[in-house]
């Protein structure tokens, strides 16, 4: 079991220091991602999941950025501790990144093909013609038509879902693939293009044999692509298990707000209609060491100001952190 | 890519009919009789109207202005009134002296302010930024004229290192065919002279200088600002992703979006200089269109300041157009519309 981690994080804390005070962006962070899984990080915006993505690939601006602690292990290495020469070489070979906007991640000025081949010429020191004809290689296998002719294209005369498709061959440039992380790769895509772009991630995550750490708000695209998944609020972990688990039995006051305020066949806790969670996410810069969801929590009362709680495992994988875990499971029960 | 070009140049001539149109009616339209100017205070009535039939001006204005549309049309400006010479043999005496200087500025202002420009996006709030934001507000607020006499006094008179002014030293005799001189003692250098090349090239550091030191502050700050803006879109952070070295990011990706705006400032500046380097050329006896312009509208020259006029908005427009197929080439976006 402990042999096939690909990367783990183990205590993370990253701070922001801003002008008007030091935010902290995620903390105490633990989490691991096992070969050909596909882990989902599952929260509102501001939540510290794309702080966590870069802080794997390291590309948190600094400053105003800081890693305050921990380690992050990737094939047995700790990422935190590299040079940056040795960072950079791991970049687009073994943990990749694919954005939220396809309409802006790709340089306008520069030919698609071009983009895709220097990858190449950095990573596999290839010439530019061969570092070309593999860039048409990789737009086919992400399913692009005409590869040749998309290759000599520039990005503003690709549609969404194809410049997407041309990131995730990006990011597929290399020949030991280990890490995609897809930052909310579908949310500016229509809905049909959402399936086709998730189904191609999935496929060719099982083709290259590689990890996925999809980052998402979208519980839909959870359901159908993640193997595990952590619910994080304003930068904690609040909940994590296996899809099924936090599906089935969701236990963290939050997952359950949630999953209750998604138009669905399936409500939990006797919820009749769509419930919202009163309140708002609080300010990351004002907030003090207790349980962060307190204010919007019906079970919060001072005891949750005062600490974070500790785990609380349910199952085999599915734990919560939640100071009153046994009396939410009671009502559920009832 | 062709299309567009034509299209452009086609689009120039009605742009040169109305600044020859406007030029024409400015003059003629202003007060002053130039005959009375040429002739003096004292000059009798039946002289003055001598002159003015000479010169056409007792002609209707329909009729001046068609007449001289078809001069123009011939790139005959008619003959300075103070010097007697065909305006444009004037102008092609001196004119070339004055793109050298503003190509030289411009050169030295363009290389070394993209160069600070992206040192200090790079590197922003750090001492090199500062310093060199710094350095660049002197040189947007610094009088061309005191840079430029400084300059004279610190390293021509102090350090005897350059020329205090003239093209060329001027005991090198050659005949001029462009009157480019780079151009022109080009061709010294493999006969056996090459110390006409360098002349001409080391009289053209300090005033280049002098004239490249505010466009030069100008398009730093631009570039910096361009610059800090590119650094923050997403498809820097897609290349960052992708383990390309910080190097290639900046001047390779970053870089080429960022001078969008940058030569746009450039080609503004280009202009500028080629009308509006009179301190410059006063300071460094250098024999440019400037100060010939500037005399000659003190002496109510008419068919040379019309002449002048008309020549350096052709040059202001045909930049303006490279500026625009320059445009083209970087940015694809452009090329299709």
């Amino acid at each position: 079991m402990e042999n096939n981690i690909l990367l783990s994080m183990e205590g993370i804390n990253v701070h922001f220091h801003t002008r008007r005070g030091i935010v902290k962006a995620v903390r105490d962070l633990d989490l691991q991602i096992r070969e050909g899984e596909t882990l989902a990080l599952v929260g509102e915006s501001g939540c510290g999941k794309s702080v966590t993505a870069h802080t794997i690939n390291r590309l948190i601006p600094m400053p105003p950025g800081v890693i305050e602690s921990g380690k992050v292990v990737f094939r047995g290495e700790d990422i935190l501790k590299m040079s940056e020469k040795e960072i950079q070489a791991l970049r687009g070979t073994q943990i990749s990144m694919i954005f939220q906007e396809p309409m802006t991640s790709l340089n306008p000025v520069f030919k698609v093909g071009d983009q895709l081949a220097d990858v190449f010429m950095t990573h596999q020191g290839m010439k530019k013609k061969e570092a070309f004809a593999k860039a048409v290689e990789l737009l086919d296998m992400v399913k692009i038509p005409v590869p040749e002719e998309r290759a000599h294209s520039y990005p503003h005369q690709l549609s969404g879902g194809m410049r997407q498709r041309a990131m995730i061959a990006m990011a597929l440039a290399s020949p030991n693939p280990g890490l995609m992380i897809a930052d909310e790769p579908t949310t500016a895509l229509d809905v049909t293009i959402q399936a086709q772009i998730l189904d191609l991630l999935t496929d060719l995550k099982d083709r290259v044999n590689m990890s996925l750490l999809l980052i998402t708000h979208d519980m839909g695209v959870v359901a159908e692509t993640a193997d595990r998944v952590i619910v994080m609020y304003a930068g904690r972990k609040v909940e994590e298990g296996s899809v099924y688990q936090i599906f089935e039995d969701p236990s963290h006051p939050y997952t359950l707000g949630l999953l209750n305020s998604l138009p669905s066949n399936r409500k939990y806790q006797g919820a009749t209609r769509l419930e919202a969670i009163h309140g708002n996410v609080p300010d990351l810069l004002t907030l003090g060491d207790g349980c962060p969801f307190r204010n919007r929590c019906e079970y919060g009362d001072e005891s949750c100001d005062r600490s974070f709680p500790g785990a609380t495992v349910k199952d085999e994988g599915h734990s919560l952190w939640c100071h009153y875990a046994d009396r939410v499971k009671k009502d559920k029960d009832k | 890519m062709l299309k567009y070009i034509l299209k452009r140049l086609a689009l120039l001539l009605p742009t040169l009919f109305g600044v020859v149109t406007l030029v024409f009616f400015m003059i003629a339209l202003a007060p002053g009789d130039p005959a009375r100017v040429m002739l003096g205070e004292r000059a009798s009535k039946e002289k003055i109207e001598r002159l003015r039939a000479d010169l056409g001006l007792d002609k209707p204005m329909s009729e001046q202005y068609t007449l001289y549309l078809k001069r123009v049309v011939h790139l005959d400006f008619g003959k300075s009134i103070k010097s007697g010479q065909p305006v444009m043999s004037e102008i092609r005496e001196r004119f070339p002296a004055t793109v050298e200087l503003a190509f030289c500025a411009m050169i030295f202002a363009t290389l070394l302010g993209v160069w600070i420009g992206v040192l200090s996006a790079t590197r922003k709030n750090s001492w090199v930024d500062l310093t060199s934001m710094v350095g660049a507000l002197f040189g947007v607020s610094m009088p061309v004229f005191w840079l430029a006499l400084v300059m004279i006094m610190i390293f021509s008179v102090g350090l005897n290192m350059f020329p205090t002014g003239g093209r060329i030293n001027i005991r090198y005799y050659f005949t001029p065919e462009t009157n480019f001189y780079l151009i022109d003692t080009f061709k010294y250098l493999f006969r056996g002279k090459p110390e006409y090349f360098l002349s001409a090239l080391h009289h053209l550091v300090l005033p280049s200088i002098a004239l490249g030191t505010i466009p030069l502050a100008i398009i730093a700050r631009t570039t910096r600002s361009s610059m800090l803006e590119v650094l923050t879109q997403d498809y820097i952070k897609t290349v960052r992703s992708s383990g390309i070295k910080e190097g290639r990011v900046i001047y390779r990706y970053a870089l080429r979006n960022a001078l969008l705006p940058v030569i746009t400032v450039i080609g503004l500046q280009f202009g500028l200089l080629l009308s509006g380097a009179i301190l410059t050329e006063t300071i460094f006896a250098w024999p440019g269109i400037g100060k010939w312009l500037y005399q000659a509208i003190s002496a109510r020259d008419y068919p040379a300041v019309q002449g002048g006029i008309i020549i350096i908005s052709t040059c202001f427009v045909l930049i303006n157009l490279v500026v625009d197929i320059l445009y083209s080439v970087i940015n694809p976006k452009v090329r299709l519309q």
